[in-house]
């Protein structure tokens, strides 16, 4: 059973060749003659005004942090659906109860605007 | 010896079956790519690339030569080494998924327990590309787009889980063999008709994911030129380029596995179309859904307008999210209940 | 610890939205905009000095150049300014077809900024739609005046010519049999009139097309709706006019209020707005354009049942045919002189405006009595749009200012003059 591992394990680093071999194979064809201009970061023409390393909005993160929480959500989710069959009332309803808090933090975000844009 | 002998060999003999898996793979994306430009060249009244090779068919070829051919250009401002791994970053798993997908009952590399799980973990693997790509470039363009299409990706994983979940719930497996033979049964056992709105949501999410219109806020042509990839040209832009097609097709051959039932016949269990159509391969079927929702894709191209990134968001978070769990509380209840005829 | 600042990010001019060469720079907190800072200039080709420096007749040809996708509309109101102050008028027969390119190149200038604005949101299939029907029209144009943008058709004193009485027609080719093109041809067996009488047929269910793609599109709605508001008095604080003013809720029309050439005989009705934001904008314009067929209409049914001289037979200012040329030597003489020293025109100052697709286009122009204009002041219709940028997509996030920038129908040509 664990050689289909090792298969998945030898599949990503073929992966990752079909990635690498084109790049080395398009480094040795491709023609080389770089200027101070052409390796300028892009910035519709006009040179940039800072750096883009900047400390940034907090929203993207925000997003971020609520992922994480449904995230994991997801990933008691999916032994629990297998085996739902087996388990019965009692597994559905100890499953609704957890859910069931999440739901409610969900409605509260919901309700903060943790969830708008601006 | 014989031990190292018979290691050799079946490693050759998984190295063979991989490359038959890739290469289809990488026709195909190519071959995507020349329908995109026709189809979509079609619904707009244009004829779609015609000159390279009858009906333009060598197209595709033509354009990865020229890719070749240009310059790799590497910002001086850009994190060099991080810049040249993110393109890698992104094809490795949109390439290494397709080891778990089971073409028909017996072909597939690896039949793993966990392949749904699989799937899932690979398909959220790929938006590390993307951010280390628009990190790398260190242009704010690039910068954008890569918050964005982080954002994006991992508010739609979320919708995507809970549309897992319910066909966990509905199979009772991971095993994505087990998935489909539960399916079995004629076009109304597949998992579209009790698991619907889940179906509709894990395709809008396969979308978003993808970054492909109208999610496609991460290129953003108009908003943010080309978003995370705009520094990048040649052949590593052809490479993400790749990335993005596989990431569509596996998107689209996953929504036939979970939900149309894979391999198997529409017209199983007819009296007379099924024995009529009993000589066709599973894999066509499989191929054929496939095509189904990719034309989709290009059909959704051509027709929408791109949303609003904060407007994304909010479908995916407002929307979607709740649809799917009250859903998964239906299909719980309807397990527990033994709804006939799919969970009898 | 770092303090968190606003990102400034060039938006243009090398950017798909720009619309030609617009640099605005964009001071962003996350997504939101906090300041858009337009910076015109780029395209600038001093095209009133260059007027100055030449005689009258000379400088037609630049004012095509000036907004370049609605090309006779600029022709006109120069014409209009140099016969005000000559004291003369065209022919009516002139004025219709005048009235008829006017709203051809409204539909031309439309269709190309409804094509675009589709495109800036992400609806590419109506680019390609709109240009097919672009195509009809610009036919039209090259059957006038033989090019198919920069015309110079309009003259002081008339048109250039007639409209003519046969359609050029496609030929065989290696890419179109025989059977291709007489479907090519069939619209173009009778005269141009017939030619455009054929399109304005067609027109409304092409405009039908691309509302089935826009109008009750969900997502079209949720990208235009509430972006971009002016309130109507905002709106005249601004200096907006056209289209722009209108979708705020202003019944202002050049044509209406102070009818130029024929309009005032015509019958059409001027479409206003309700909010002011980009969807009322599109609604109006998309309005106008059948409007604008309207008028098309009632032109060519005029034209066709009146036939007449469509220039002026005063050979100060226009041309003698060619033919009277080789016989006779006044004909020669005025054409020589018209064709070098141009007209002088008489001491005097006259501003003449036409309702050009994207609002108030003017020229002011001022005479000391020579063949060269002393002073050409122009008035570009887009220009307080543009400087209204700033205020209209504060709050807005990025995709928004491409929405917002894409509805105010920007030309840089005429901007940047």
């Amino acid at each position: 059973m664990l050689t289909n591992y090792l298969y998945i394990l030898i599949f990503l680093g073929i992966g990752a060749v079909f990635g690498l071999l084109p790049m080395a194979l398009g480094y040795l064809v491709s023609p080389k003659n770089p200027t101070k201009e052409k390796l300028s970061a892009y910035e519709c023409g006009f040179p940039a005004f800072e750096d883009a390393r900047m400390p940034f909005d907090v929203r993207y993160y925000l997003v971020a942090i609520l992922f994480i929480l449904f995230d994991l959500e997801t990933a008691f989710l999916f032994p629990w659906a297998i085996v739902l069959n087996k388990i019965g009332w009692y597994g559905f309803l100890a499953m609704g109860l957890f859910v069931g808090l999440l739901v409610v933090g969900f409605i509260y975000e919901f309700r903060m605007r943790a969830l708008e844009w601006q | 010896m014989v031990e190292y002998v018979q290691y050799i060999e079946t490693l050759i003999w998984v190295l063979i079956k991989i490359f038959l898996i890739l290469i289809p793979l990488i026709l195909g994306v190519a071959y995507l790519m020349y329908a995109e430009r026709k189809v979509v060249g079609y619904m707009q009244c244009r004829i779609g690339p015609n000159r390279v090779g009858i009906w333009g068919l060598l197209q595709p070829i033509a354009d990865v030569i020229k890719l070749l051919c240009k310059e790799i250009i590497i910002p001086s401002v850009s994190s060099r080494y991080l810049f040249i791994i993110a393109p890698v970053l992104t094809i490795a798993p949109a390439l290494a998924a397709w080891a778990v997908i089971p073409f028909s009952p017996h072909l597939v590399l690896a039949n793993i327990n966990a392949g749904l799980l699989y799937l899932f973990a690979m398909s959220s693997l790929g938006v590390y590309g993307i951010l280390v790509a628009g990190w790398a470039s260190n242009s704010k363009y690039a910068f954008l787009g890569a918050m964005r299409s982080a954002a994006q990706t991992i508010s739609y994983e979320i919708a995507m889980g809970f549309a897992f979940v319910g066909v966990l719930m509905a199979s009772g497996s991971l095993n994505l063999q087990d998935i489909v033979l539960r399916q079995q049964g004629g076009i109304w056992h597949w998992f579209w008709l009790p698991l619907l709105p889940l179906f509709l949501v894990y395709w809008i999410s396969g979308v978003a994911e993808t970054n492909r219109a109208p999610f496609d806020v991460a290129e953003g042509e108009s908003e943010i030129v080309a978003g995370f990839h705009v520094e990048y040209s040649g052949i590593t832009f052809a490479i993400f380029f790749l990335a993005e097609y596989a990431n569509m097709i596996l998107v689209s051959t996953i929504a036939a596995l979970l939900f149309l039932g894979g391999w198997l016949s529409p017209f199983e269990g007819i009296p007379v179309l099924g024995h009529l159509f009993a000589w066709v391969p599973g894999i066509a079927w499989l191929l054929l859904k496939t095509c189904c929702f990719l034309f989709l894709y290009l059909w959704m191209r051509a027709t929408f307008p791109r949303y609003r990134y904060d407007q994304i968001m909010r479908l995916g978070w407002k929307i979607l999210i709740p649809v799917t769990l009250v859903w998964l509380t239906v299909l719980g209840l309807a397990i527990e209940f033994h709804l006939k005829p799919w969970f009898g | 610890m770092t303090e968190i600042r606003n990102y400034t990010v060039n938006f243009g001019p090398q950017h798909p939205a720009a619309h030609g060469v617009l640099r605005l720079v964009l001071e962003l907190d996350g997504e939101v905009i906090q300041k858009a800072d337009p910076h015109v200039g780029l395209l600038h080709r001093a095209t009133e000095k260059l007027a100055e420096s030449k005689p009258y007749n000379q400088s037609i040809g630049y004012m095509d150049r000036l907004d370049y996708v609605s090309m006779m509309c600029n022709e006109h109101a120069y014409v209009l300014a140099m016969e005000k102050l000559l004291g003369i008028k065209p022919p009516i027969r002139a004025q219709y077809i005048r009235v008829m390119y006017d709203e051809i190149t409204r539909i031309l200038n439309h269709l190309l900024w409804l094509g675009a604005y589709g495109l800036d949101l992400g609806a590419m299939t109506v680019f390609l739609y709109t240009f097919r029907e672009r195509e009809t029209l610009v036919d039209c144009y090259e059957a006038v005046s033989g090019s198919r943008m920069h015309a110079t058709y309009y003259r002081p004193g008339g048109v250039y010519r007639d409209l003519p009485l046969q359609m050029p027609k496609y030929q065989e080719s290696r890419w179109h049999n025989k059977n291709d093109i007489a479907k090519l041809n069939e619209n173009r067996e009778g005269t141009l009139l017939d030619f455009i009488w054929d399109f304005t047929e067609d027109f409304p269910q092409r405009i039908a097309e691309y509302e089935t793609l826009l109008t009750e599109n969900r997502i079209w709605k949720q990208r235009t709706v509430g972006i971009g508001v002016v309130s109507p008095e905002r709106a005249l604080q601004l200096g907006f006019s056209g289209p722009m003013l209108r979708s705020s809720g202003v019944a202002w029309d050049l044509r209406k209020k102070q009818p130029y050439e024929v309009y005032d005989k015509l019958d059409f009705d001027i479409p206003i707005g309700t909010n002011g934001d980009c969807y009322d904008r599109y609604l109006v314009r998309v309005e106008e354009m059948r409007q604008s067929n309207r008028i098309i209409r009632q032109c060519v049914e005029w034209l066709k049942a009146n036939p007449g001289s469509v220039m002026l037979d005063d050979h100060k200012v226009t041309p003698p045919s060619r033919v009277n040329m080789k016989n006779d030597m006044e004909s020669l003489i005025h054409h020589f002189k018209l064709f070098t020293e141009g007209f002088c025109i008489p001491e005097g100052e006259a501003y003449s405006v036409v309702e050009h697709p994207k609002g108030e286009f003017g020229i002011y122009l001022i005479s000391d009595g020579a063949n060269k204009p002393y002073r050409v002041k122009i008035r570009a219709a887009g220009f307080p749009h543009l400087a209204a940028l700033d205020e209209m997509s504060r709050g807005h996030m990025i995709a928004d200012v491409v929405a917002i920038l894409s509805s105010q129908d920007i030309v840089f040509g005429e901007i940047d003059r």
